[in-house]
């Protein structure tokens, strides 16, 4: 009974089989040719890091989060992190998915190949994964390099940023298939910037009323972004496990929700 | 390459009114007017989709930036050059929507009316000659920065941002700023065979652009040679004029070296423009 429960919920092979592979493969194959557009959106985080560390450094002076001190560049920084793993994942998961989808037709041609819907929804999100991560990793980097990190746990800000990308990677691609022409994408970065400019990524959402500190509290990137700061300060809670409790949980409703998806859309 | 301009059969200059084009008269500014007003009928069925990225993300960065970290400028440092730093930012945002309005105005539109659309080729198979095309185009996109200005100039006002009366000139101060980039920007899309370069151009240019031009701190803050740098972004400059005109703060002098830059920048554009128009049109 529980069994069968079970299998409903979670069919075997709803994430897809070994040949997904295939399709990660296909995208590496792709963007040999355009390289520098994966390397340019590396520079986005970047320049904003280096624009409010520099100039807004010395105007801010020290925050105070818990008991540590800390200057506005070490603030800002964590939340860039996540947000260049929200932007480099949710770039592919909507925009190319949706036109591989919808325009191009490329994943009715993959169909005709012995892979499966399932594989194609996991080969896909193991693309936009991997741009995440690389995204994610170069940024940290630059991060220490810079000398906002502070604490020796800063280390987990990776894990962080890409269970972030994963988190909007799925997300993001269930969501997609709900679009239906390019105008809706207006509605996509209607959701995006109001959680870039207000996730805690610039401020504190100590500064919000306490209603608007909820639903800010209910967003995905303020997950990311909290996570990324707990790391970043080594200073950690019990909120930190909801957090990656909220993100685990919306990748898998979104694997399972794209998957579900792309085989009403994609089937025969 | 091969299938540039197939279809192109008028010849260069206007032909002779016929008895039936007399009925329209095509002399003077009329034919600029006809592409002006092909832009405004587009902009009228399609200017839902853009309210959001014009209007709504500006004034979400007002609040993120202007309110929220505001209050820790505020605390801080006592506000910026002497006012809150709210009002620091707001004149700064304005300009940044008209570069921002401006070049999107002149990228992808203006390669897919050569390319994809072909909507140029079409007009230049009438009485219409490139420099109206240009003539059309950036009047158009003066009147979309205008009209995005004015309202924006208000939204400020709601915010209590501004402190002068000299604010009532912002929306043409975004103008100036807009063209300074729309013209240049345009005259460049002309030469451009496929869309590659923009992407790079936008995160490489108008991204370092819109956050080391003074916008969100005094350029003061920057290193020596990053504001000589700086001195160089025509948004510097349009940043610089707006803050004057809302704070009422500056000296004479100053501004008219602001103003210089951007309508020097905006006049050699327009005028590249049509150089590079007409290379491409009438190939």
């Amino acid at each position: 009974m529980a069994l069968a429960a079970t299998l409903r919920v979670f069919p075997p092979g709803a994430l897809g089989s070994r040949r997904a592979i295939q399709m990660l493969e296909r995208n590496v194959v792709i963007y040999r040719k355009g390289w520098y557009f994966i390397v340019s959106g590396f520079f986005e985080p970047l320049f904003y890091l280096l624009s409010l560390g520099i100039g807004l450094n010395h105007l801010v002076g020290h925050l105070h989060v818990g008991s540590a001190s800390l200057t506005y560049a070490a603030f800002v920084a964590p939340g860039m992190l996540a947000t260049s793993a929200m932007n480099g994942s949710m770039l592919d998961a909507t925009f190319n998915t949706f036109f591989r989808l919808r325009v191009d037709h490329t994943y009715d041609s993959v169909l005709a190949t012995p892979l499966s819907v399932e594989d194609i929804a996991l080969g896909e999100l193991s693309w936009c994964l991997t741009r995440g991560s690389l995204y994610s990793v170069s940024f940290l980097v630059c991060m220490w390099a810079l000398g906002d990190t502070l604490s020796p746990w800063a280390v987990l800000c990776l894990p962080v940023a890409i269970l972030t990308s994963l988190a909007f990677a799925s997300g993001g691609m269930a969501l997609c298939t709900y679009l239906r022409s390019w105008q809706d994408f207006d509605l996509v970065g209607l959701a995006l910037m109001p959680m870039f400019l207000f996730s805690g990524t610039f401020f504190p959402i100590s500064q919000f009323p306490s209603w608007l500190q909820l639903v800010v509290r209910a967003t995905p990137l303020y997950q990311g972004v909290a996570l990324a700061r707990s790391c970043n300060l080594g200073q950690f809670s019990w909120a930190d496990v909801g957090h990656v409790g909220y993100l685990l949980a919306m990748s898998l409703a979104g694997m399972l929700m794209t998957s579900r998806r792309f085989r009403g859309l994609l089937a025969p | 390459m091969a299938l540039r301009a197939p279809l192109r059969t008028t010849p260069r200059e206007p032909e002779p009114l016929t008895a039936r084009g007399a009925a329209q008269p095509t002399v003077g500014w009329s034919p600029a007017r006809r592409v002006l007003s092909y832009h405004a009928a587009f902009w009228a069925r399609t200017w839902r989709g853009q309210v959001i990225s014009s209007f709504l993300f500006p004034i979400l960065y007002l609040a993120s930036m202007g309110l929220g970290v505001g209050k820790l400028v505020n605390s801080h440092a006592h506000g910026v050059s002497g006012v809150s730093y709210l009002d620091f930012v707001a004149p700064a945002l304005l300009a940044m929507n008209a570069m921002q309005i401006s070049s999107n105005e002149t990228m992808w539109p203006v390669l897919a009316s050569f390319k994809w659309v072909r909507t140029y080729w079409t007009a230049v198979a009438t009485p219409i000659r490139p420099r109206d095309i240009v003539a059309g185009k950036l009047t158009w996109v003066a009147i979309h920065v205008a009209m995005v200005g004015v309202i924006f100039t208000a939204v400020l006002f709601a915010f209590g941002a501004l402190h002068s009366g000299f604010a009532v000139l912002l929306p043409l101060a975004g103008v100036l700023t807009g063209l300074a980039y729309a013209a240049p920007i345009a005259a460049f899309t002309a030469t451009q065979e496929n869309e590659k370069s923009f992407p790079v151009f936008y995160r490489f240019g108008i991204i370092p652009m819109f956050l080391f031009s003074g916008s969100f701190y005094p350029i003061s803050q920057l290193p020596g040679w990053l504001r000589t740098v700086v001195q160089f972004v025509p948004l510097y400059h349009g940043v610089a004029l707006c803050r004057t005109l809302a704070l009422g703060q500056g000296s004479l002098a100053a501004t008219l070296y602001h103003l210089a830059i951007l309508v020097a920048l905006a006049v050699v554009g327009t005028w590249l423009c049509t150089v590079t128009f007409r290379r491409r049109l009438e190939a």
